[in-house]
């Protein structure tokens, strides 16, 4: 079954959360409590790390015990797949502005978006893609003067 | 300088050619994001903020304020039309206005919901004129301890009402507090949390967080599904809008009720126009001679939660304009804003920048004269927003956000902490972490550690500093007074409440 609940999400959450507070507050202990002039740099960060800690195994403790008592709410994970990939794929297009530059980058992601997330039309999917990725050329470097990732191809 | 001197200022900034245009722009924008679901002001500001670092941070602010208080407008169009909220605030629109809408009155229920956000916005402002500046003089004899109890009580306040759980409130408000505490210690010059990384020296640029968690954390949670728009049938009965004498009449009340809970509600930190709307409507209610017909399409049902929310904007602007402290997220981004201009956000602000101060009170009297004449004659172009496909409305959003960051660092790092801030800002939905509160640690982080160290450093290491002193003891017992709401069973069950008629 891949069916994981909320409950299951704040569990794992907690103890991500609670971990964090422990690399906070380790991280701490390498800076200044004190110094002479009064808190150092690492006070703040001390306090909040330890309240991070006690908050999330609140949290922890809190939904082992809702886990007894109630019943779980499903996540539909379909979905969940669904907002990742689109997230994949920006982060796809992000990793290729260096070498394609953002017209092309954005306008490969656009028709991804729209051909395959979406499943429109192959046509009206390059076409969308190549109009919003010259709408944003021409905007933003042409119009505005604003600079914006060049690739191999030179825009 | 006095309020009215200051207005007469005001407004020699506000309609200066250039100004208006950023307000025709501000109020134009917020309808549309107001009309369209998915799409909230805080998202929409954060997009736009790094494109209002080549302006002058007066037309900035005038726009920026702009789409604050005209996503309410256009807020309530779709909720009559569609019964479908175009943002929260306007939920409770949706209970008489749909209902009239129904009945063939749609155009008197647009135009009285302009009408009353028009009356309640303006009377926002009034407030917001006339309580900004005594609150800033009384806060000039604020020093650190005061401040720190300050943030922390605004924070409180918040975590209180962001989401069911207060755990994660205060859990999501640490988080942004880390992030604050990320790159170097300005006391001691000491690099925190960098990871051996240059660029996180300057630690992380607030436009990434706020894109990557408000907009593109958005628009993941949206593209769950694969819908396509919906075209959904427009009422007819919109070529009258305006609403009768009797219409008027009904809602004398509504309007009064409407403008003076929203403004204080607003003033509240984490209260927000949500329940501004919601408190009203209840009251509206209550005092009804009429009240077992509310539900069925009673006209002040819709004048008292649309003016509520209007006149909210004003109140929130002043905790935020008085105090350097925000009440949500919008207002958080607001403050980043200014912040990133090279304000600084506090009780001097009105002193040592009443063109800033006084230009955008004076621009948010002519903005709401520019919703009214807007939203009235447009609203069923405006409704046809609506049929904008999403396949082509997302993807300009992840462009607009890409543009956005980049814009302000030209770097690539920034950008893949962007993927990661907007990973994060999925989860923190799909987990029921709310957002407002790592904002708000976040932009208040920086100052509330100030605060903190150089309280300690007055009392030379004593904490007993803290509540030592009047104003800020009150304030500390009213945050953990606040915080303990939990604790006790009816309080909770009305935070409860209240936090599910935001959802």
């Amino acid at each position: 079954m891949e069916e994981k609940s909320q409950k299951t999400g704040d569990l794992w959450s907690g103890l991500a959360l609670a971990a964090l507070g422990v690399y906070i507050v380790v991280e701490a202990q390498h800076w200044d409590y004190l110094g002479p002039d009064g808190p150092g740099a690492g006070f703040f960060p001390l306090w909040y790390g330890i309240a991070m800690i006690v908050l999330s195994l609140a949290l922890v403790v809190s939904s082992v015990k809702r886990a007894r008592s109630t019943a779980d709410t499903a996540m539909d994970w379909r979905r969940v797949m669904r907002a990742l990939l689109v997230w994949a794929a920006l982060v796809v297009c992000v990793a290729m502005l260096k070498l394609l530059g953002f017209v092309l980058s954005y306008a490969l992601f656009t028709f991804m978006v729209v051909a395959v997330m979406y499943q429109r039309p192959l046509k009206s999917a390059a076409v969308i893609a190549v109009t919003s990725a010259a709408g944003f050329h021409l905007i933003f470097p042409t119009a505005l003067g604003v600079t914006l990732p060049v690739g191999v191809f030179g825009f | 300088m006095d309020i009215i001197t200051g207005l007469w200022n005001g407004f020699a900034v506000a309609l200066a050619p250039i100004n208006l245009w950023w307000c025709f722009v501000g109020v134009f924008l917020g309808t549309i994001v107001g009309i369209m679901p998915g799409l909230g002001p805080p998202a929409t500001i954060a997009m736009l903020l790094p494109l209002t670092f080549q302006m002058a941070p007066a037309s900035a602010m005038i726009m920026l304020s702009g789409i604050y208080y005209g996503a309410k407008y256009g807020g309530s169009t779709t909720s009559i039309l569609l019964n479908v909220p175009g943002e929260s605030a306007s939920v409770v629109t949706c209970l008489d206005g749909y209902q009239m809408a129904r009945k063939g009155r749609a155009g008197a229920a647009l135009g009285i919901a302009a009408i009353a956000s028009f009356i309640a916005g303006t009377v926002g402002v009034l407030g917001l004129m006339l309580v900004a500046p005594p609150l800033a003089k009384f806060a000039l004899s604020f020093s650190s301890p005061e401040y720190f109890a300050l943030m922390v009580l605004g924070l409180a306040m918040v975590v209180l009402l962001a989401g069911r759980s207060m755990i994660k409130a205060l859990l999501a408000m640490l988080v942004g507090l880390w992030i604050a505490t990320m790159g170097t210690d300005l006391f001691s010059s000491t690099s925190r949390f960098t990871f051996g990384n240059m660029e996180m020296l300057d630690g992380i640029d607030f436009v990434v967080v706020a894109i990557g968690i408000f907009a593109l954390g958005e628009v993941f949670c949206n593209m769950e599904t694969r819908e396509s728009a919906q075209v959904l049938p427009v009422p007819k009965g919109l070529r009258n809008l305006l609403p009768t004498m009797q219409d008027l009449k009904d809602c004398r009340f509504a309007f009064i009720n409407g403008s003076v809970v929203g403004f204080i509600t607003g003033v509240l930190p984490g209260a927000g126009s949500t329940i501004a709307s919601f408190i009203s409507y209840g009251i509206e209610k209550a005092v009804s001679k009429r009240r077992e017909l509310f539900g069925t399409g009673v006209i002040e049902g819709v004048a008292a939660p649309e003016g509520a929310n209007n006149s909210e904007t004003g109140g929130a602007l002043v905790p935020l304009l008085t105090l350097g402290i925000p009440g949500s997220g919008t207002t958080a981004i607001l403050l980043a804003a200014l912040v990133l201009w090279g304000f600084k956000p506090g009780p001097l602000l009105i002193q040592e920048h009443p063109d800033l101060f006084w230009g955008l009170v004076a621009s948010m009297y002519i903005g709401n004269v520019m919703l009214l004449v807007l939203n009235l004659p447009l609203v069923p172009v405006f409704a046809q927003l609506l049929r904008l496909p999403v396949h082509i409305l997302y993807p300009l959003i992840f462009g607009i956000s890409i543009v956005g960051v980049y814009t302000v660092s030209s770097s690539l790092f920034d950008l893949s902490m962007l993927m990661a801030f907007g990973l994060l800002g999925y989860l923190m939905r799909k987990l029921d972490y709310p957002a407002a509160p790592m904002v708000l640690g976040l932009v208040l982080g920086d100052a509330m550690e100030r605060a903190l160290r150089q309280s300690l450093m007055m009392s030379q290491g004593d904490l007993t500093i803290l509540v030592a002193r009047p104003i800020s003891a009150v304030m500390l017992v009213i945050a953990v007074l606040v915080l303990l709401v939990p604790v006790f069973g009816s309080l909770n069950r009305l935070r409860l409440q209240a936090i599910e008629s935001e959802d």
